[in-house]
């Protein structure tokens, strides 16, 4: 919001369209400021994210998928919403709001590149996950190890580059000899990877963008769970 | 009819006429945009529809592209066209030639550039990244690499200062290494003797 306006007489839903007009520009301060006013007139710390920051990056999601906007406005977009998360993210800790699953992930062995999966953390947050970021560059050990602590129903692992691409299939063998491979949805996505490589590396699902992750990881996680044991 | 196109990324464009000219082929480029690589899913469409206007008026036709972040899916749909392509990942392999996998290794963290980069720096990174409208975003694109390694198909001083420039804007350590045309030369040597 580039106007001057005093956000204490505007009202509730105008403000939630402000957020998400700021979230659109990458507007980090505004943002932040919109989240405290909506916080200081007693909105819960989850509403202001469903509502606020969520439904604004939804819009982001889908111009960014129609080639409205950009990587870089995305990306600005995304840094104004982790300047939302970090007022929140406390708040909603101690507000006990609802988590819905829990999510490892992190790049694969050798490769640093990892835009997609700050944007697919941040998301997949938004929309209520408990997310554990291991990282940029990890071997099959860090994902186990992790795995083995956090206990998630969903792995995330991404990847830019086609030499390091295959080491997702490496991880998932690993998985498979430990054991793990029935406990967690494997997603997989980055530029070069598509649903064939992922069908091919034994994956669950491809991701081509972080909404999609968020929208597969919610319904693969309802299947699961709707899943009558056999 | 002429006799041969090679259906190229633009990011070779000037390599490859070098490559032509020097051994007296009578080829034309087709040129398909090089800032697709900023959208590889984009890519073998791209190259496809070139493909078709370009069989029209070629008896043969070649692709001079890597797989370009496209997972494959160039190859699928060269493989659909009936076109064959130039061996390699993306063009940094082609121009390291069999040390590029040492070299990679070697340099997990490198950002590479080739002539093409240095010399449309400002057009495909910074431009076409949006560092000129959000500089902010530079540590998001760039913060996890540790060093610039520009693979230099010529031996140019003043791309070697525009490089130079390049790496500081980034602000990661250059280093330079002499490639020349590498594999891209001696592998399109092959593909058009078949």
């Amino acid at each position: 919001m580039s106007e001057n306006n005093d956000l204490t007489q505007i009202e509730t839903s105008e403000l939630l369209v402000i957020i998400h007009e700021d979230l659109y520009d990458g507007l980090a301060d505004e943002v932040v400021q919109s989240v405290n006013e909506l916080l200081r007139r007693g909105m819960s710390p989850y509403e202001t994210l469903t509502q606020g920051l969520v439904a604004g990056m939804d819009v982001v999601g889908v111009d960014f998928r129609d080639g409205i906007l950009f990587v870089p406005e995305v990306l600005m977009a995304a840094k104004a919403m982790k300047a939302g998360m970090a007022v929140l993210r406390p708040l909603l800790a101690e507000t006990g709001a609802p988590s819905i699953g829990t999510m490892v992930i992190g790049t694969v062995k050798g490769d640093i590149h990892d835009i997609g999966k700050n944007l697919v953390t941040m998301m997949m947050e938004g929309a209520g996950f408990k997310v554990h970021d291991i990282g940029i560059n990890n071997d099959a050990d860090k994902f186990i190890a992790a795995i083995r602590e956090h206990k998630p129903e969903v792995l995330g692992m991404s990847a830019l580059l086609t030499t390091t691409m295959p080491y997702m299939k490496t991880v998932i063998q690993a998985l498979e000899r430990e054991g793990l491979r029935k406990e967690v949805i494997v997603l997989v996505g980055g530029a070069p990877v598509n649903a064939p490589f992922a069908e091919a590396v034994g994956a669950d699902a491809y991701c081509r963008d972080a909404s999609v992750a968020v929208t597969t990881a919610k319904a693969r996680l309802e299947e699961r769970r709707n899943a009558v044991p056999v | 009819m002429k006799r041969s196109a090679f259906i190229a990324c633009g990011a070779l464009v000037r390599e490859l006429r070098a490559i032509i000219d020097a051994n007296g082929w009578d080829v034309d480029i087709l040129g398909v945009p090089a800032l697709l690589h900023n959208r590889p899913e984009r890519i073998p469409g791209a190259v496809r529809a070139r493909i078709r206007e370009a069989v029209e008026r070629y008896e043969r036709v070649t692709v001079v592209y890597g797989d370009c972040g496209t997972g494959g899916l160039l190859d699928a749909a060269l493989a659909e066209e009936g076109v064959s392509r130039i061996a390699g990942p993306h063009c940094y392999e082609m121009y390291a030639g069999e040390d590029f996998e040492e070299l990679s290794r070697a340099e997990q963290g490198a950002f590479f550039l080739t002539d093409f980069l240095v010399r449309e720096f400002d057009g495909i990174v910074i431009r076409g990244l949006g560092l000129d409208r959000f500089p902010q975003l530079r540590d998001d694109y760039f913060g996890n690499y540790q060093r610039a390694v520009y693979l230099a198909q010529q031996d140019s001083p003043a791309l070697r200062a525009k490089a130079a420039e390049a790496a500081a804007q980034l602000r990661l350590p250059l280093e330079v290494r002499f490639t020349g045309y590498g594999a891209l030369a001696s592998r399109l040597v092959e593909l058009h003797a078949q």
